[in-house]
């Protein structure tokens, strides 16, 4: 190392420059691809609420949802309406989609009232609810999309994470894990909600029984299970008052 | 190899056994316990890491003889941060897909401790080239261990291998599983992958006994 490097004059005008380039480069960056960034997400909500709704192209074993370019369409075709649930108001909008749920959830704390989304698709002549769930993983976020009958029976999910451990909570979105709650009951014969519970002792690996509110854990991701079954009893459970109203 | 020089050659050959960051050096061992329970996920760590050493050596190299010495931690965490963000931004925009499935490793990244540790001991001290190579080459040995450890682990953990089910369907009970095998839960921990390391050193060190410190 030179001397010259070592003042403190130069070291102070080193990391300024530096702050500097790396700030401006990096606002830069991440402004000009936010538009690009933004469209990307919003496709994405699209297919992962078609997906729930089981308008996707899974193959075998992996989960595919239907194709970026199509998704707009398909968006259109299969979502019959969009409806945002505020207390006991029931409103449509086409944007419906776009709701933050975790804003949402901020401002309940708050004691706003929350908007719910819910979006009511048609496939073969069903019908299908399909409702957002927000909620916390063991690293971070994780989020999800239920469709449901008019009984509240799951007839599809779709979960994914932001920090999950690869291998491990990262797993909650393969389809070994989210085929599991097909089928699954949310509500008792008395009709009260009870939800389902990620749980480590269910020893029903194929699920077939479905009026147990349980589905299999994964190994080694505890946390994140117990994040799933909170954001399906905590989120889901918003909705029952909406189903009620549907069967009068 | 005939376009490097035989001191060249031997950055990229050294880091792949006699001086593994892993078992060796003991740098990145926290993302070897984390990200192993699979194969594929050991790969992308790989391949990740490969890229932001390799570039980042080359960037601090560069920048050798102008960074103020009492605050290069602090320089070498800026670079290696700004890569990875560029590399974030730039997928999210324009590879959505394959961004959603690198973001989980982003963190995992910034902190292993194989990228300060080369930067350190390497880039600031050599030109780019060199460095350059000693980047792609200590990634290479720390990735033969993560492959080595997410083979074994997702192999006798979940009885597959990127996935497949090479040892047969555990619940429908066909290939091994009909004669009573069973998958080992616990190699799915993280506990495990230290224990599959310590194997690795201990066969190491038994073949090659210089590397044996003293006690």
């Amino acid at each position: 190392m030179s001397k010259r490097t070592d003042s403190n004059v130069y070291t102070m005008v080193f990391a300024i420059v530096m702050v500097l380039i790396v700030g401006s480069l990096l606002a830069f960056l991440a402004s000009s691809l936010k538009p690009n960034i933004k469209e990307n997400e919003r496709i994405e909500k699209q297919q992962n609420i078609l997906y729930a709704m089981g308008v996707n192209e899974n193959d075998d074993s992996s989960a595919n949802f239907v194709s970026t370019s199509v998704a707009g369409d398909e968006f259109k075709k299969y979502i019959k309406k969009q409806l945002v649930i505020e207390g006991d108001k029931i409103s449509e909008s086409d944007d419906a989609y776009l709701i933050d749920i975790k804003k949402q959830k901020a401002n309940a704390k708050a004691g706003k009232t929350r908007k719910l989304p819910l979006f009511v698709g048609e496939k073969d002549g069903k019908t299908f609810y399909v409702a957002p769930i927000y909620g916390k993983g063991l690293w971070d976020a994780i989020w999800g999309y239920v469709s449901m009958d008019e009984n509240m029976v799951v007839q599809g999910a779709y979960f994914d994470h932001k920090g999950e451990t690869p291998g491990l909570g990262a797993n909650i979105k393969q389809r070994y894990f989210m085929d599991d709650f097909y089928g699954e009951h949310l509500l008792t014969e008395a009709g009260v909600f009870k939800g389902i519970t990620v749980a480590k002792g269910n020893n029903d690996p194929k699920n077939e029984e479905k009026t147990d509110y349980e589905v299999d854990a994964i190994a080694g991701a505890t946390i994140t299970g117990d994040g799933v079954s909170a954001m399906i009893k905590q989120d889901l459970s918003l909705y029952v008052p909406y189903f009620k109203n549907l069967k009068k | 190899m005939g376009i490097l020089s035989k001191k060249d050659a031997g950055l990229i050959k050294d880091p792949l056994f006699d001086n593994n960051p892993i078992t060796i050096q003991v740098l990145g061992i926290c993302s070897a316990l984390a990200i192993t329970a699979e194969l594929k996920a050991s790969i992308v760590m790989a391949v990740s890491v490969m890229f932001v050493l390799g570039l980042g050596n080359v960037v601090i190299s560069l920048m050798r003889n102008i960074i103020p010495s009492k605050i290069r931690i602090i320089v070498q965490l800026i670079v290696v941060a700004t890569l990875v963000i560029i590399v974030d931004l730039v997928l999210k925009a324009f590879a959505y897909e394959l961004s959603k499935t690198l973001s989980v490793f982003v963190g995992l990244i910034i902190t292993n401790c194989i990228i300060m540790g080369r930067f350190e001991a390497f880039a600031l001290g050599n030109g780019p080239w060199r460095s350059f190579l000693d980047g792609i080459g200590n990634a290479l040995g720390y990735g033969l261990i993560l492959v080595i450890v997410g083979f074994f682990r997702e192999l006798l953990g979940s009885g597959t291998l990127l996935g497949f089910k090479v040892l047969g369907d555990p619940i429908e009970k066909t290939g091994l599983y009909a004669i009573g095998y069973e998958n080992n839960g616990f190699m799915l921990l993280s506990p495990m992958a230290l224990i599959v390391v310590g194997i690795i050193i201990w066969i190491q060190r038994s073949k090659n006994k210089s590397l044996i410190e003293e006690a």
